[in-house]
């Protein structure tokens, strides 16, 4: 142990703690920026500096270590000044026009300088402008970035695909899309974890509502809008609101609120997705030799574009299932319509999911199954949704719940898993079990495959099929080591879930951002929760499921299921790694 | 008024005097990867505030040229500012009146010849190609890439046996490069910003020589492949070690009686005590390598039988024929090669120069052997003959300051001419023409050219002639070995075109440094490893804790100590003394631990495996 004093509190801490984590535990709060915990300590804003006697110079909290009989002063005069002079030179290149920022309101920057007392700089500003094509899902602003390098490093340590580095040199150095590429012809997946990493607005999905508007508020247009598993899990975080207060229900009625015409559910097509996909694995289980192994699940647009980018020769390794997303939307424009009588080119599909990549699976040039036009128009992601209801003055705690609209909007417990990571093997195990022995087993008995661990492997016995060997892993990174296990042949599976980040959707990319904090794990409980409470917790047993198929579709599988809701992996193109490009 | 008065520097001006020797320290250290157009601008901008002012291309063309660099810098340039910036250039290097002018515009004119490749990134593509790969520069300036912060923070920590263990993960040969190294790790140590790079050297000669005796990691698991690494210099002896160590068979043929190459038959040991080398080879082969020595290939047997024999071949025959200086009388049986003397020496058979008249002609550090040498053996005096200036030598500083302690003469700006013999075929004396300094050549050191002065005669009872080493690559030349100017081709990797056969070192390079021999030889090891089929890494489970903050106040280098020459020119024994452990605390202790701060916490300062 290590004994060292910090504004006058003795303080005893193991050996190689930092200054910081010193601080905390005698509830001393030093000010960080670009630090983030385990994942970006590289004291370079110089934000956290604090005076230690015997040391010539201020050290950064962050990463200087506790030494025995250290005495430290986290608010002396010289660390202060030192602090809010760094701040004013961060501020100085900023763009500081606050009420024109995605992040007004939850930005570390913003938070600091009124800290800090910032009310005047003397530095001249000097803000530095890129130009970034617009219509790229995801948009970086100069003007905002503070060179904090935390997406750099979420993308490289993370999710292992280096999309951003350090570029230029002196004064000039920045972030910028790795070995100088164009945005779009990087092999970027999409998760958006620079972006919910990103302290500043630097970083962030392009912003889709204005579409949203136009069409909730033409007259000619029926708007249809679903809304993803994870995104009630987090949906109101932003708001002042009790948990109570926080529900499905509560969410259903703030769409409505929004002049959405019919709201709807994409736990519908979750549960629609395992009767596909499930029914696929076990024609494929019982037909091995037919088929590539394993069977990876193909829900993840992030993991898709991984898969095509990085591992291009397992692309036929996917199921051919499309996402529920795009299944509600190719259900939507065809059985829903004819529901309803209506024209399905009048028809508008706006999804609100937790998500960046889904925006771009929405124009994959061969997401048109039901009438020709995008199966799905428009992605909003968690926030873009919240920031709606902000623009509408819809207060969530001023809401009462209500239900889902009907056809496509009741789910089960087995779909509002998809949001969290192990839950689509999970709710597939389930099923697939139910198609081949007739039975229902246990609601709990996979319970082997939940978890926030980033790489989980299990075996399941299926009485008649046999066992199946699993595999579920979140985080690019921790896919990759999994992928390379296989190619290796170190590793044998039969069925594999990947989500592209890290606890799966639930800390998905457009999930609302709190800095310097990981809510996966939390979000992810809450969904098991509302699995736990379902009344129904078998897709297979979702009554309008049961109807769909009766009245349209056939059977999982059929000729009018593989045209609506599979999909030609192929169909469309995604940059090659560069490291595939040597 | 008085009428003159004495010249004082003013406070200020020896303040600025001060910053430019600071700066000039820090322009030394300066990393690598930095944007070239970024430095020119910058050194234009300083080329401008010397300026007096008076003329027009200086006082406003300077600043027109650093204006436009930034816009091309900002991304705002197009190839037309590219033609202002060469047209201004050149106005002000024909048109400016002092060097203050055209001197700077000149380096913008350079600049623009030879950073083509980013002026046109930066206007196609607004971007920069400056790329920071590592910048902790001792460890990239180390041609083996040893982990230099690493071993010094362990020596800091008493861990002597780690900081080996450490450095064999690079370089196999810690205790002769702890010796003779040229300590090209030093050069831009970022510590030179502060007051004087780390003694990266002295350091490493501490740890191997407080260290106990340090086994070598275990071998991979046998693979059944055998290489033939021809020449048991530091190179082969690098190849033959990680091969072995990956689990293949290595052997070693060596012409020679005793294995070390260079390090034995050039270094003498004076520079590094033979029984350390004898050591450092012992643990070498201790991991299993097969050694025939007294074998040369083309003779004992052939390149193609060890083709037929072997799955790869490492060629690392060094440089070791000697070159004539091709003047008049060299046939006279006095007339010897420094290459002769030192394998001699090598071998123990210690000549005796009793009374004699040494001459040495060269200016290298095989030179300044070859004159230390002569004076252990009994020289009546010995003088070194250079035709270009001191400076120009390209012998370490501190080995000619070596050799004038311990009363070498040196004839500097004299290009030897003819040697004057007797009816006996025996030398008598040497003629030099005295030179003068003229054009700067492509190197950058002034070429010598004949003065008007009369020819000076240097008598002479022995000349030893130190004009650089040829490579006996002949035999492999006739083995379908391509050659280019006696040396061997092979690309990046060490590989010989389209061959199993891999070379480098000194056979590849030329006559070059023991450090960069051991480094072909870890490369070739990796690629023929990878040519077999396999990829094993080579790793050390030495752990390093966060490294200790050090002092910034400027303090001095502790340099390592020699023997009083008076001493130390009587026998071979070696020149240097040893560091203290306090000496070893304090300079180790000076490390700003590039490895940790600055980049190196953001992309990582250490290399864990290859």
């Amino acid at each position: 142990m290590v004994n060292l004093t910090i504004d006058g509190f003795q303080v005893s801490v193991k050996e190689g703690t930092t200054i910081l984590e010193a601080a905390k535990k005698v509830n001393i709060d030093i000010p960080t920026l670009c630090y983030f915990k385990e994942l970006n300590e590289i004291s370079a804003c110089r934000i956290c500096v604090i005076e230690a006697e015997n040391h010539e110079r201020l050290l950064p909290a962050c990463t200087a270590l506790a030494e025995e009989g250290m005495v430290v002063h986290t608010n002396s005069r010289r660390a202060v000044k030192a602090r809010k002079n760094n701040l004013a030179m961060i501020l100085s290149q900023h763009d500081g026009d606050c009420t024109l920022c995605v992040r007004s309101g939850n930005c570390k920057l913003q938070e600091l300088s009124e800290d800090f007392n910032m009310l005047e700089n003397p530095y001249p500003k000097d803000v530095r402008e890129n130009s970034w094509d617009t219509n790229n899902y995801l948009i970086r602003k100069d003007s905002k970035c503070i060179k904090c390098m935390r997406c750099i490093q979420v993308c490289e340590k993370i999710q292992t695909l280096n999309i951003w580095d350090v570029v230029g040199s002196g004064s000039r150095v920045n972030v910028g899309v790795s070995l100088n590429r164009a945005f779009k012809d990087a092999d970027c997946a999409l998760c958006g974890q620079c972006i919910t990493h990103c302290p500043v607005g630097a970083l962030s999905a392009r912003d889709d509502t204005e579409k949203v508007e136009e069409f909730i508020f033409d007259p000619e247009i029926i708007t249809v809008a679903q809304v993803a598993p994870a995104v009630r899990s987090a949906w109101a975080e932003g708001f002042d609101v009790a948990s109570s207060k926080a529900t499905p229900g509560h969410m259903a009625t703030a769409m409505r609120r929004l002049g959405f015409d019919y709201v709807f559910d994409t736990n519908f097509s979750a549960d629609l997705t395992i009767m596909e996909e499930g029914s696929e694995f076990i024609e494929r289980f019982t037909h091995k030799d037919k088929y590539n192994w394993p069977m990876f699940t193909s829900c993840c647009p992030g993991w898709v574009r991984f898969i095509k980018s990085q591992y291009p020769d397992y692309v036929d390794n996917l199921s051919t299932a499309k996402s529920p997303q795009q299944m509600f939307g190719a259900t939507a424009k065809s059985y829903f319509a004819e529901k309803i009588g209506v024209d399905p080119h009048k028809i508008r599909v706006v999804s609100i999911m937790p998500c960046v990549a889904k925006k771009s699976e929405c124009d994959q040039p061969n997401q048109n199954d039901a009438c020709g036009d995008k199966d799905v128009d428009v992605v909003l992601t968690t926030r873009e949704f919240a920031r709606m209801l902000k623009s509408h003055h819809i207060d969530p705690a001023k809401l009462e719940p209500s239900e889902f609209d009907s056809p496509l909007g009741t789910g089960t417990g087995a779909a509002v898993i998809f949001g969290a990571t192990g839950g689509v093997m999970d709710a597939a195990l389930r099923s697939a079990y139910y198609l081949v022995t007739g039975n229902n087993p246990d609601a709990d008995s996979f319970k082997a495959v939940r978890g926030i661990k980033g790489w989980k492997e299990a075996e399941f016995a299926i009485p008649g099929a046999g066992t199946v060997r699993v595999a579920v892993a979140s985080g690019l990174g921790n896919t990759r080591k999994l992928m390379e296990a296989l190619k290796k042949g170190e590793v044998e599976y039969d069925f594999v879930e990947i989500m592209a980040c890290p606890g799966g959707c639930a800390g998905g990319g457009g999930q609302p951002i709190h800095d310097g904090e990981e809510l996966a794990d939390n979000r992810g409980k809450i969904l098991w929760n509302l699995d736990k409470n379902a009344k129904i917790r078998y897709s297979h047993e979702n009554p309008e499921i049961l109807t769909l198929y009766k009245e349209y579709l056939g059977k999982p599988l059929s000729e009018k299921s593989h045209h609506l809701l599979h999909t030609n992996h192929h169909g469309w193109d995604m940059p090659l790694s560069p490291k595939l490009k040597k | 008024m008085s009428r003159l008065s004495i010249r004082t520097k003013s406070e200020a001006q020896a303040l600025v005097d001060s910053m430019y020797a600071g700066m000039e320290r820090r322009i030394v250290s300066s990393p690598n990867g930095l944007c070239p157009i970024d430095i020119t601008l910058n050194f234009v901008r300083l080329c401008q505030a010397q300026s007096c002012g008076k003329c027009t291309p200086c006082r406003i063309g300077l600043g027109k040229l650093a204006a436009l660099l930034e816009q091309v810098l900002d991304g705002k340039a197009d190839y037309s500012t590219l033609d202002i910036i060469k047209e201004t250039a050149a106005n002000i290097v024909d048109s400016a009146d002092c060097a203050i002018g055209f001197n700077a515009a000149q380096l913008v004119l350079n600049g623009m010849a030879g950073f083509e490749d980013d002026f046109k990134a930066h206007i196609e593509h607004h971007t920069c190609l400056a790329y920071h790969v590592n910048n902790v520069p001792c460890v990239s300036l180390c041609p083996a890439g040893v982990d230099v912060p690493g071993y010094i923070q362990l020596v800091n920590e008493g861990r002597y046996d780690d900081a080996v263990r450490l450095i064999r993960k690079d370089n196999p040969m810690p205790t002769s490069c702890a010796y003779i190294c040229e300590h090209p790790c030093e050069e831009r140590c970022r510590r030179g910003m502060v007051d004087n790079p780390i003694n990266i050297r002295g350091l490493k000669k501490f740890a191997v020589n407080n260290a106990g005796k340090v086994p070598n990691p275990k071998n991979a698991e046998s693979t059944g492949k055998k290489i033939a690494v021809i020449g048991g210099g530091p190179s082969g002896l690098s190849a033959a070690y990680y091969l072995t160590l990956m689990g293949h068979q290595a052997t070693i043929y060596e012409s020679h009686k005793q294995l070390g190459g260079m390090l034995r038959y050039g270094i003498p040991s004076y520079r590094f005590p033979r029984e350390k080398l004898d050591e450092e080879i012992k643990s070498i082969l201790s991991t299993g390598i097969e050694v025939h020595t007294e074998t040369t290939i083309g003779k004992d047997i052939t390149f193609e039988q060890l083709k037929q024999q072997y799955d790869a071949l490492y060629i690392a025959i060094g440089a070791q024929t000697d070159r004539k200086v091709g003047i008049e009388g060299e046939d006279a049986v006095n007339v010897i090669s420094a290459v002769d003397m030192l394998r001699g020496i090598g071998d123990n058979n210690l000549p005796d120069f009793s009374g004699k008249k040494v001459v040495v002609i060269g200016g290298g550090n095989v030179a300044m052997d070859v004159n230390r040498s002569s004076i252990r053996l009994n020289a009546e005096k010995v003088t070194c003959v250079y035709r270009r200036r001191q400076a120009d030598m390209t012998a370490l500083a501190e080995e000619v300051e070596g050799a004038l302690a311990e009363g070498v003469e040196l004839m500097t700006m004299m290009a030897p001419v003819r040697i004057e013999k007797n009816d006996k075929n025996e030398a008598v004396a040497l003629w030099v023409k005295p030179q003068i300094s003229d054009l700067f050549d492509r190197g950058g050191r002034p070429s010598p050219v004949n003065s008007e002065e009369e020819e000076v005669r240097i008598p002479a009872d022995l000349i030893i002639m130190a004009v650089g080493q040829g490579i006996e690559s002949r035999h492999f030349e006739e083995g379908g070995i391509k050659i280019k100017r006696g040396s061997i081709i092979t690309g990046e990797d060490t590989r010989v075109a389209g061959d199993k056969v891999f070379s480098g070192g000194d056979c590849v390079t030329g006559p070059a440094t023991a450090i960069r021999a051991i480094a072909a030889g870890k490369v070739a090891a990796a690629n023929i490893d990878e040519f077999l089929g396999y990829h094993h890494e080579i790793s050390v489970d030495v752990k390093l804790p966060l490294p200790k903050i050090a002092s910034v106040k400027p303090r001095g280098r502790i340099n390592i100590t020699e023997r009083e020459a008076n001493e130390r020119k009587k026998d071979f024994l070696c020149v240097e003394n040893e560091m203290t452990c306090q000496q070893a605390q304090v300079e180790s202790s000076r490390c700003l631990h590039c490895d940790y701060y600055g980049y190196g916490s953001l992309k990582g300062g250490r290399e864990h495996k290859w």
